[in-house]
């Protein structure tokens, strides 16, 4: 760009003014040139279906048969005379509800103990991380071995410190439970990015902080934490979102049960969708979801300018 | 946490500090290990019943060194899943869309960073926007498209759609890009050369790194990709691992040795994926998750 000014600036101006309009469509043609992919993807694979799925769910179609025009009965029925579709609401909330603050409060404070200059801390960082890297099929696999009630790891260990010992996933009380542990095995991901967000955090802050006299536990409640707040954010969206689509460890551990105590809301899509090839159905039961989200996602950035501290706020006032 | 003290007063004596430090420390290192042994026991568990009798899996209290050590195990396991038919599907899958995803993201990612044009910032945001879509929302019409286009049960479907780059590692190579001064850019130009050009061999060598976290992301994405494939494949000659261990679950679900077996070879590839790239890893999320 520099270079361009620069040329610009030698001829007389009128030239120089057609020349550079030229380039900067010249620029804009090559821009659009590059991201035409994207474009063409999204337009085929986001939007287009998007609108589909919208016209879909007010329809009546089962794939045999042309789809059928219906209005908002699809809604209407998934509201008033679905008792699965509301189960598996409330499944996914309580799992979302759980799973996520457990999951961030136990992050941040993994990442806080990693930390932490000490030899071999790469050692644990890469102990932590380990579980997020392998998730899907075989880990579900394992996990439904050391939930078993009689013979697994984790009834095991129970036993032996003197606790009850739940059925996990064969009792409707416990297999909520049951996801939600094993969810927090897999906090590495979120530790990491917690992780990157501490080194952030400039050291002068701390040392000024300690020289006015403030207690470790005061440094960390009132810098560490406001400091911390964007990348706390920044985990409570993608987490709550990531949570709401929770559907392999559910297809493979329980199939639902017992009881549709783990029909999680993907899951219920699914089937309808999938199994049942009721694709209206299954479309409406998408757009609730995306609606869901969407407005939790907004309330979150609404909610997030009474808490969220970013540094460059500071500067502007 | 513990703070330094200056270095003259460090090497004066051993001090009621010192031995503060030192007790940190130690608490540090015994909070670190007891929780990483919870972390890992799963793992060591898996491992360990994978090489037991079958009637040693449903000993209580639980035998946690397998006796005897039934390496034979994984052979047999792997021939009843039919590995290498499996092994070579994913292979497939992962390597042309992580190529395909990595190709097309890094040319999306250089026209958003290096070009100004009016509406580009209002396109990165939709891009950005994306990522907070739950994919249900186009699974069905999706669906329905690839089976119009007699798509269904065949890998297009899983595949093309990486041709058209990922939003989050356009997002990812854009901030990369971003770092990289654009003298460079009009050097190369002055040289005569093209802007597919630059991106060729000046961007691409110079965001190296950025473009094996994106690799490695890809790859241990298309690893674990499950619900696609399941949607998407009905010939079993045509499964992913995911699918094939779900598959070899429903038939020998009573055979925990051989299911733990199988799933520690499903998992490996990932763990020295990870062991290898780990430094670009750590990198990558670092840089993505700063600052949004």
């Amino acid at each position: 760009m520099g270079l361009i000014g620069i040329r610009a600036a030698k001829i007389p101006s009128q030239i120089a003014f057609k020349r550079r309009s030229r380039l900067v469509n010249r620029e804009a043609f090559w821009g659009w040139f590059f991201i035409a992919p994207w474009i063409i993807g999204f337009m085929v694979f986001t939007l287009g279906p998007m609108v589909a799925s919208l016209w879909l769910s007010l329809t009546d179609y089962e794939l045999i048969t042309p789809p059928r025009w219906i209005g908002l009965k699809n809604y209407i029925n998934l509201f008033t005379a679905d008792r699965l579709f509301r189960l598996s609401l409330y499944n996914t909330t309580y799992y979302v509800l759980f799973s996520v603050p457990l999951g961030i409060i136990f992050a941040f404070a993994l990442s806080l103990l990693l930390n932490v200059k000490l030899s071999g801390m790469n050692f644990f960082r890469t102990v932590f991380y380990l579980p997020s890297v392998t998730s899907g099929v075989a880990v579900s696999l394992l996990w439904i071995w050391l939930f078993n009630p009689q013979f697994g790891l984790i009834n095991y260990l129970l036993r032996s410190i003197g606790l009850p010992t739940p059925g996990w996933l064969v009792d409707p009380k416990w297999a909520k439970p049951a996801f939600i542990l094993m969810s927090l095995w897999g906090v590495g991901s979120t530790a990491v990015i917690f992780l990157a967000g501490l080194q952030g955090v400039p050291r002068g802050l701390y040392e000024a902080a300690e020289i006015d006299g403030a207690s470790h536990w005061q440094r960390f409640w009132h810098i560490t934490v406001p400091m911390m707040t964007p990348v706390i954010f920044f985990n409570l969206i993608m987490g709550m979102i990531g949570s709401f689509q929770v559907f392999t460890q559910s297809y493979i551990m329980t199939s639902g049960g017992p009881q549709d105590a783990t029909l999680f809301y993907v899951l219920y899509l699914f089937r309808q969708g999938f199994a049942l090839l009721r694709m209206g159905y299954a479309a409406a039961m998408a757009w609730i979801l995306f609606i869901i989200i969407l407005i939790l996602t907004l309330i979150q950035l609404r909610l997030a300018d009474r808490w969220v501290y970013y540094e460059g706020d500071m500067a502007k006032r | 946490m513990v703070v330094k003290t200056t270095d003259s007063l460090a090497r004066s004596k051993f001090t009621a500090h010192h031995l503060q430090q030192f007790i940190s420390k130690v608490l540090w290192y015994v909070t670190l290990t007891a929780l990483g042994f919870i972390f890992s026991l799963p793992f060591f568990w898996m491992v360990s019943s994978s090489l037991k009798i079958e009637a040693d899996v449903w000993l209580y209290p639980p035998k946690w060194i397998p006796n005897p050590v039934l390496w034979e195990n994984y052979p047999k396991a792997l021939t009843l899943m039919n590995f290498p038919r499996l092994l070579a599907n994913t292979l497939f899958l992962v390597t042309v869309g992580t190529f395909g995803v990595v190709l097309s993201s890094s040319w999306i990612a250089y026209g958003f960073a290096r070009f100004r044009f009016r509406g580009r910032d209002a396109v990165f945001v939709i891009l950005l926007s994306t990522m907070m879509l739950p994919g249900q929302v186009t699974m069905v019409p999706l669906y329905i498209l690839y089976k119009q286009l007699g798509w269904l049960n065949t890998y297009l479907p899983l595949l093309v759609p990486a041709y058209f780059g990922g939003a989050f590692y356009i997002f990812l190579l854009r901030q990369f890009m971003a770092t990289i001064p654009t003298e460079l850019d009009d050097a190369a130009k002055i040289d005569g050369c093209g802007y597919i050009g630059i991106w060729w061999r000046i961007i691409l060598p110079l965001i190296k790194p950025a473009l094996a976290t994106v690799t490695v992301f890809s790859v241990i994405y298309g690893w674990n990709d499950f619900l696609w494939p399941l949607i998407i494949l009905n010939d079993s000659e045509l499964f992913n691992l995911s699918l094939g261990l779900a598959t070899f679950r429903g038939l020998y679900s009573t055979q925990w040795n051989y299911l733990m077996a199988a799933s520690v070879v499903v998992l490996t590839p990932c763990l020295i994926l990870y062991f290898v790239a780990q430094r670009f890893i750590v990198e990558g999320i670092t840089l993505t998750g700063l600052k949004g």
